[in-house]
């Protein structure tokens, strides 16, 4: 469906990926349908609203929250068929970092003990070898080894245990980090170092990212490209600078429109959002957004709008795409 | 100028806690006219919320309050509890952040509203029915007489916010405080809220107090800002002026951390180093001493006081201001 000229082979391929949950007798729709692919060395943004699919689009990739049906493809390998052990092994190349790092900490565990974990799981039997990869991890992420190693979480503040979630994720040297949410929690002076942290990081160590999370600028400060997810479906997807520059899905504008700018200057557009995003339990047929769109029409309710390339690289899914 | 509606005067809150007394406001003094709406911006833990609580007179029990807060001619702090109840809700509104913790679950939305309206007004019910279907219209919430029965678990987050802003609109406040309104909202819906918070500030000519995280929240919609750093107001200005022309190196240190939408990928952010200090531990010199670039000696042994130099309502506290005019410098 998506075709990419001279891209390299994706190290991630997401194909017509399907999530849903049970509730009640009832069934949430969060993923529908969503193809997306990540090159090595690409850091693919991933926004949306709450209750968008983005987590759990994230969540599946891992293989945390099984596919209705679709595949995901690493390196050319299908996680969807992996079980087991060759699940449990594939794992150590993808990582997944959340959003409360506070939560995500055990409490009662020390710091030393949480990063080395994921090691003596991956069955690295020498101690010493376990010490020196947490160290230099620790280290990595700016944290002094020697004096956090024996410190329980509650020590530290929200953007230390972020730098010891990311310690965490890198200890195994994985080639691929889900990043959900990973600043929503953090205040605004302590996002940047985090922000910052990930793309060292991600140089560094030569990290492959998907990126989640709800503020565009946020994603913009670190993608190559962006995915914008609406309903549980793809609305656009593109190169970061284009994509914020010459939004081709009404979406994709409208949260543009939205974001409050730091700059008095830059008058609040009046009511740019009307309405509020329908159930993912029933959500309409034709295009999702087509209850919030200004220009939707007949066309939009009788027919699933597909990915459609509207400039190079970049991709809506739009009967009416804008410019 | 007439005499402000609010007039804080030199309030401090203390809590004690296990490490030691906890000063989450400072010494603090902010005014406001009515009919403006002022923006308290800082990062958690700065004591906006904390100052907000004080106004409303909504403390922890455990906490020591010194100062005075003047509304409308009265000092709440010295004022009946009987009087206090009287004033909030009717003068005196609050919108919270979570709108789920701020209604009651178990009670239909049509009560929570009625109940509000005739607390304060002489209403009788059919009165004050009346009145909440034509709140909830205000508020922009579709189809209000089907609200009215329904509980708040059958709204969703932006609709609770809403009706949350229409009892707290119901007896027409002269000042309206809302506590990180929006922090709980998505973006789409933020906007609305505030477009709304905005509209109706405008048609009633109420003063507002905006209380954020975010620096995009009070740009295009506060009249005056206020910068919170460990406790105390550091930077207050005309909006226009705070953002153009900032003496306080803080006030820039945030405004630069904050990624811009209109920036490249993979610009690094100047990012604060460290944190805030340990507000049981207060510093001797300046609170962001340690983390500014600007910071001499002097700003480690002494605490800088809200001084103005160019605009009298433009006061900030800091040894070496910055983008002050030629000649001004300190």
């Amino acid at each position: 469906m998506m075709q990419l000229a001279v891209r390299p082979a994706p190290l991630l391929n997401v194909d017509n990926l399907v999530v849903e949950y049970g509730l009640g007798n009832k069934i949430v729709h969060a993923v529908s349908g969503v193809s997306l692919e990540v090159v090595r060395g690409e850091t693919l943004g991933l926004v949306g609203e709450s209750g968008c699919g983005k987590s759990t689009l994230g969540r599946a990739v891992l293989q945390l929250r099984r596919p209705k049906s679709g595949r995901v493809m690493f390196d050319g390998e299908d996680l969807t068929a992996m079980e087991g052990e060759a699940l449990r092994r594939m794992r150590r190349r993808v990582q997944l970092i959340f959003q409360d790092p506070i939560a995500s900490l055990n409490p009662r565990r020390r710091i030393g003990d949480i990063v080395a974990e994921p090691l003596i799981i991956a069955g690295i039997k020498d101690a010493a070898e376990r010490k020196r990869r947490v160290h230099e991890v620790l280290s990595a992420v700016g944290l002094d080894p020697d004096l956090v190693a024996n410190r329980l979480p509650h020590e530290f503040s929200g953007g230390q245990c972020q730098r010891i979630c990311i310690a965490r994720s890198l200890v195994l040297n994985p080639e691929f980090i889900v990043c959900d949410e990973p600043v929503s929690a953090l205040d605004v002076s302590i996002r940047a170092q985090i922000l910052n942290l990930l793309e060292e990081m991600k140089a560094r160590f030569g990290l492959t990212l998907l990126f989640i999370a709800h503020d565009l600028a946020v994603v913009k400060a670190v993608s190559d490209r962006v995915a914008v997810m609406y309903l549980g479906r793809l609305c656009e997807v593109g190169p970061s600078e284009q994509l914020f520059a010459q939004p081709a899905h009404p979406y994709t504008a409208l949260l543009l429109q939205a974001i409050p700018v730091p700059d008095p200057d830059v008058r609040p557009a009046e009511s740019v959002a009307a309405g509020e995003p329908p159930s993912p339990i029933a959500p309409p047929s034709g295009c999702r957004f087509r209850t919030r769109c200004p220009r939707a029409d007949q066309r939009c309710s009788a027919e699933i709008p597909e990915l459609r390339q509207v400039a190079p690289g970049q991709f809506a899914a739009c009967h009416h795409p804008l410019g | 100028m007439s005499a402000p509606l609010l007039a804080i005067e030199d309030v401090a809150v203390e809590l004690p806690t296990p490490r030691g007394n906890l000063r989450a406001v400072d010494h603090v003094d902010l005014s406001l006219q009515a009919g403006r709406t002022l923006g308290i911006v800082g990062e958690s833990g700065c004591g906006k919320t904390m100052l907000s609580r004080a106004v409303l007179q909504l403390l922890p029990k455990k906490a020591k309050l010194t100062g005075r807060v003047m509304f409308d001619g009265q000092d709440l702090v010295r004022l009946a509890p009987e009087s206090l109840r009287r004033l909030r809700g009717r003068d005196l509104a609050v919108v919270f952040q979570d709108p789920m913790t701020s209604l009651n679950p178990v009670l239909t939305i049509g009560t929570q509203l009625m109940e509000t309206i005739q607390e304060h007004l002489e209403l009788d019910a059919p009165a004050a029915k009346a009145r909440s279907i034509e709140l909830l219209a205000a508020v922009g919430i579709p189809a209000p007489e089907q609200r009215l029965v329904q509980y708040p678990h059958q709204c969703s987050g932006g609709m609770r916010q809403r009706i949350a802003i229409a009892i707290a609109l119901s007896c027409e406040p002269k000042l309206l405080i809302a506590d990180e309104p929006t922090t709980a909202l998505d973006v789409t819906i933020q906007a609305q809220i505030l477009d709304l918070l905005a509209r109706e500030q405008r048609r009633r000519h109420m003063a507002m107090i905006i209380i954020t995280h975010d620096l995009g929240v009070v740009a295009g919609r506060a009249d005056e800002v206020a910068v919170m750093y460990a406790g105390r107001v550091v930077e207050r200005a005309p909006t226009q002026a705070l953002f153009k022309r900032m003496h306080m190196p803080y006030t820039e240190a945030l405004l630069a951390a904050i990624p811009k939408l209109d920036a490249a990928p993979h610009t690094p952010l100047p990012a604060i180093s460290g944190r805030p200090p340990d507000p049981t531990r207060p510093l001797k010199g300046c609170s962001f001493a340690p983390r500014c670039n600007y910071a001499g000696r002097h700003c480690h042994a002494a605490k800088p006081v809200l001084t103005s130099a160019e605009m009298p309502d433009h006061v900030y506290a800091c040894f070496h201001p910055i983008r002050m005019t030629e000649g001004m410098e300190a």
